[in-house]
């Protein structure tokens, strides 16, 4: 049986890339199924879609979203 | 061009280069220059249902006519990308190695584009008909959504090659037929009553909408501008999410179909992700493996903020003249919205 590979890489200034992984456990508990080969994971805390990146990182605006 | 494809199917194609090129004064918003163009193109991809010849793809007099129209399609590009608003950076002052440099160029360049003026005009302002329209005119791009760069494939090599498959793959559905982004785009289409073929988008579509897909397909069919097609994806994936994220709202103010709002929330997370692959994955590690292609990587970038900033002007101007028939506003608007508010044609990718 093979075992299947996890990587998680550091991306500057942006997200987590993490390939592999079955879920993301949030820090309220909630479990965000992961459906894509690779996803970002947000590192800045400011993205409308925790736990996943949504570039928030380069809006040069303070969080202030409708 | 489509002429010719449909009359004489079996004849020579060419188009005699003078008379292609006679009044063509600014080749990037000349509709029947683009339009030419994109008719040879679509030759390489899924072609047309009335021209018959099963070799017109490689017919040499058409190869000849392309390579006209391409020669001053990219002079035109290299003109624009010169008196590019900012100037590219240089590279050596940016890092050590080729692709730190280009990783920092490429990072530099996209992190100045905010949601584009079309974007924010989707986002606030738009009417129905208005989103609709720039549906139809993002329709030419987006029911071909990343086959220009799959071209790209072959050309490359390693770990550039491995990041581009990556992307590609999940461009085309990570492996779920209902999940390929050109499918996502057509059921939008639809579930707004509209066509999901592309003849009638491409016959009513902008000049400077052309060019934008025109560009893709000249870096990509071009091996010699391989470097340019990835700089190209990586400054487009790079300035997507945001600007998708306010054409979701705005299409949620308007209360547009599921749809419609699944494509564009679609492409919010999956650009975040495309652009650390693109700039990281493929771009620098292509200028490690060919360290002379940096300069087209970031021409590649520039090329795409400006032609598709060409584009959104375009639109932008459109819809303002409609608003305001009475000003000649092809004059009137753009200015304010200047370089800046035009920058990006959001677009997905």
């Amino acid at each position: 049986m093979s075992t299947r590979r996890v990587t998680v890489t550091e991306c500057p200034g942006g997200p987590l890339l993490i390939r592999g992984a079955d879920e993301v456990v949030g820090i309220d508990g909630t479990v965000a199924p992961v459906e894509r080969a690779v996803v970002a994971l947000c590192r800045c805390g400011r993205s409308d879609r925790l736990p996943w990146c949504d570039d928030s990182h380069r809006d040069r605006r303070r969080r202030k979203k409708p | 061009m489509v002429h010719t494809l449909r009359a004489r199917p079996h004849a020579p194609h060419a188009v005699p280069e003078p008379r292609a090129m006679g009044d063509v004064t600014y080749p990037l918003t000349d509709r029947d220059f683009q339009l030419a163009l994109w008719v040879l193109y679509e030759l390489h991809y899924r072609g047309f249902d009335d021209v018959e010849d099963p070799d017109a793809e490689w017919d040499p007099l058409l190869m000849v006519s392309r390579a006209a129209l391409e020669r001053t399609f990219e002079h035109a590009v290299r003109e624009l990308v010169r008196e590019a608003p900012e100037d590219a950076p240089t590279l050596t002052d940016l890092g050590d190695t080729p692709a730190e440099q280009v990783t920092a160029a490429l990072v530099r360049m996209t992190a100045r584009s905010g949601p584009s003026g079309v974007a924010q005009f989707l986002h606030r302002r738009a009417t129905r008909e208005e989103f609709c329209s720039y549906l139809a005119e993002r329709a030419v791009y987006h029911l071909r959504e990343s086959d220009p760069q799959s071209f790209v494939l072959p050309r490359i090599g390693g770990a550039a090659k491995v990041a581009l498959a990556e992307l590609q793959y999940d461009e085309y559905g990570g492996g779920r037929p209902d999940r390929l982004h050109q499918t996502l785009f057509a059921r939008a289409l639809t579930s707004l009553d509209m066509p999901t073929d592309l003849a009638p988008y491409v016959a009513a579509a902008e000049g400077a909408t052309l060019a934008s897909v025109n560009l893709m397909s000249l870096f990509a069919l071009n091996r010699r501008l391989r470097g340019a097609a990835m700089g190209h994806l990586a400054a487009f994936e790079a300035t997507s999410s945001l600007p998708c994220e306010r054409i979701l709202r705005g299409a949620r103010r308007l209360g547009l179909p599921a749809a419609v709002e699944d494509y564009y929330d679609e492409h919010v997370e999956a650009d975040a992700v495309h652009e650390q692959l693109a700039i990281r994955g493929i771009c620098a590690a292509l200028v490690e493996d060919e360290p002379a292609l940096a300069e087209d990587v970031v021409l590649g970038a520039t090329a795409c903020l400006a032609v598709d900033g060409l584009a959104g002007e375009v639109l932008l101007d459109g819809w303002n003249a409609r608003r305001h028939p009475a000003h000649d506003a092809g004059h009137d608007v753009g200015h304010d919205a200047g370089h800046d508010a035009g920058r990006r044609t959001p677009a997905a990718g």
